[in-house]
């Protein structure tokens, strides 16, 4: 396996189901940020799904630090960060793994603890198929752009 | 040829049993069993829930979204429909020949795809079955339930299938609902450093393919008389191959043999498929039944699939495959028909799949720019591909502004869709039969099912959103029985 990068940045949703798209549309945000010669190319991967899956348990290895970002219905604020450990639950009979099974997965297989990992929720409104993302959840969106990206210089700092 | 238990005499009289849905199956199935007042079984059907909407949904749109659209068919080989699409809508373009990078993308894609599916299937869906017994504890029954007790298989599983979703992503541009391939040829090439990615790993996958053959033949040999049983049917078997003979996934010619394994027909034009195979319709489902022509409805249902392909092959073209082919082989004098064996059957071609795409990343075409090839449009078009699960047929017409106006899908389920009802009945009648119904024994229904079709998409309703309920109602529709598993998978009986 190539060396990887230590952080990894893993936004997942359905691009095609509205705000739903709010952590893919967080990764293509940070595209720029990882392009030759940005602060952040030799520290941070991005990977986009639809859904998380017990494989994804294998992107978590040997990272440093491992952002998940997703799309919130039930949160108040624009975002929400917060750190995620490792649980096991029914998910895993399912296509949308939560975070904290995808952690146990790894456990399980690797035999060891995961590295950090934390969850950025960000406040969607709007679900619908077809549709893009909300106006109200873009400002959200851009408010956990900001969040994201200084903490990411930051923790490369 | 058709079992008894398809339609019982007087199914008024008699209590109904009912399964759904089907875990860890594609779409949304349910198994319907009617039972006299000593619980024999005198009934018992498959019903599958088919995409037949998405063929009328088709309709309209113009021929070169088809390979992207098709793909929303199925969240488990949506790259067996966009290639299958790809293929018919070459015809449409005039393709009369890929350009050899076009072709070799198009098959590195497929296999990756083959090698994925089944892996999920064998490690995901049905060793929990394997390897613990289908009497096993519901809440232990499952990936979780591997991981934790044998983290070296689960591990190779999930890696394997990590390996296909690379191949997958590097010659379509993403894992899931890629657009690799397009009317006429494909969009891109590999790079040298996806080749040299993909070149480091894949020794690796070849040795757990080897592996997982290994741990199947033992499973499988370590109950051989019960395995052999099990759900057992004796039928024909259709699939493509090769000109020479050899086991193909890709393109090739029809051929199906008997029960016997005597040829019925071979190296069939694509084109011509309608003239070999029929699709019948029966009152009580929304899935037709395909049947070879020359047999008739009745006794001219086959199976498609790993079980069929490996059966219906002369030779596999790479070694090891090739190797366990024969020794697998040698659980019969003719076709091997144990539907457990599909399971075998499936994981040969596993290995096959990480050995052919080991020689297919040595060849420097992968690498090349000359990536499309059209001739003169044409109006009608047949594409046909081995999927995962068997065979897969796509058919279209357009009119002159390249609309699409006709659309028929015949998906791998409909092609085994007799053949899964009769091993339901097989395992009906062998070992429910008077007995009183338990989650243990129903789940032998959805082993036989799993090792025609698996498919995760309806696990993702299994759990929490919606439960197994099954409901044993007396002959004047009051209920006799009610046996529910809850969301924490906990079984309740009232």
């Amino acid at each position: 396996m190539a060396t990887r990068k230590p952080i990894l940045v893993f936004g997942y949703g359905n691009p095609s189901r509205g705000d739903d798209a709010l952590g893919p549309a967080l990764i293509d945000l940070l595209t720029e940020q990882i392009q030759p010669g940005m602060p952040l190319e030799h520290h941070v991967e991005l990977l986009t799904d639809f859904q998380l899956q017990i494989e994804h348990a294998m992107d978590l290895v040997d990272r440093k630090q491992v952002i998940f970002v997703d799309a919130s219905v039930t949160s108040t604020e624009p975002f929400g960060y917060s750190a995620i450990k490792a649980g096991k639950d029914t998910s895993y009979t399912t296509h949308a793994m939560s975070p904290a099974a995808v952690l146990h997965v790894y456990e399980k297989l690797n035999g060891k603890p995961v590295p950090r990992c934390d969850l950025l929720s960000i406040r969607g409104r709007s679900f619908e198929l077809g549709q893009p993302v909300s106006t109200a959840a873009q400002a959200n969106l851009h408010a956990a752009y900001r969040f994201t990206l200084e903490n990411l210089i930051n923790d490369i700092s | 040829m058709t079992n008894k238990l398809e339609t019982a005499d007087s199914p008024d009289r008699l209590k109904r049993v009912v399964i759904e849905p089907l875990t860890r199956v594609e779409g949304h199935g349910k198994v319907t069993l009617l039972l006299d007042d000593d619980n024999h079984i005198e009934q018992a059907r498959l019903h599958i829930v088919e995409f037949r909407g998405f063929e009328k949904f088709i309709q309209g749109r113009p021929y070169w979204e088809l390979p992207v659209l098709v793909q929303r068919l199925c969240g488990i080989c949506p790259v067996s429909h966009h290639l299958v699409a790809a293929k018919a809508c070459d015809m449409l373009v005039g393709t009369q020949q890929l350009t050899p990078t076009a072709e070799k993308i198009r098959r590195l894609m497929h296999l990756g795809q083959t090698l994925q599916s089944h892996a999920l299937h064998f490690f995901h869906l049905s060793s929990p079955d394997l390897l613990f017994g289908f009497d096993d504890e519901v809440r232990h029954r499952n990936i979780i339930g591997v991981i934790e007790d044998y983290p070296d298989i689960a591990m190779q599983g999930v890696l394997l299938r990590k390996f296909g979703q690379e191949v997958i992503r590097m010659t379509s541009g993403r894992r899931v609902h890629g657009t690799g391939a397009i009317p006429g040829g494909v969009n891109k090439s590999l790079s040298i450093e996806e080749r040299d990615a993909l070149l480091a790993d894949v020794d690796q996958m070849i040795a757990w393919g080897q592996a997982t053959v290994e741990l199947i033949r033992r499973i499988y040999l370590e109950h051989r008389n019960y395995h052999n049983e099990f759900a057992t049917i004796d039928t024909s078997m259709l699939s493509l191959a090769r000109e020479d003979g050899a086991l193909e996934l890709y393109d090739g010619g029809l051929r199906a043999k008997d029960a016997d394994g005597k040829l019925i027909f071979d190296q069939i034009d694509n084109c011509k498929y309608g003239d070999y195979l029929h699709e019948g319709i029966k009152s009580w489902s929304y899935m037709k039944f395909p049947f070879i022509v020359s047999r008739g409805m009745e006794n001219g249902w086959y199976r498609v699939g790993p079980l069929a392909r490996v059966n219906n092959c002369d030779y596999i073209d790479t070694p090891l495959a090739e190797a366990a082919r024969k020794d697998f082989r040698e659980l019969s004098n003719g076709p091997v028909q144990s539907t457990l064996g599909y399971h075998w059957a499936r994981m040969i071609e596993l290995l096959h799949c990480t050995e052919a795409i080991r020689d297919l990343l040595h060849d420097n075409d992968l690498l090349g720019n000359d990536l499309i090839n059209k001739g003169d449009m044409q109006q009608t078009s047949i594409g046909i591909i081995e999927a995962p699960r068997g065979t897969l047929v796509h058919q279209y017409e357009i009119d002159d502004d390249g609309l699409v106006t006709k659309a028929n899908l015949i998906v791998s389920t409909t092609n085994n869709n007799q053949a899964m009802n009769e091993s339901i009945r097989q395992v009906a009648s062998h070992y429910l039969d008077g007995k009183h119904l338990t989650e243990p024994l129903l789940n032998q229904i959805e082993v036989a099912v799993r090792a025609y079709d698996p498919c995760l998409s309806c696990a993702t309703h299994a759990l929490g959103k919606m439960p197994l309920v099954i409901e044993l109602q007396n002959p004047d529709g009051t209920l006799a029985e009610r046996l529910v598993k809850d969301s924490d998978s906990t079984f309740t009986s009232s």
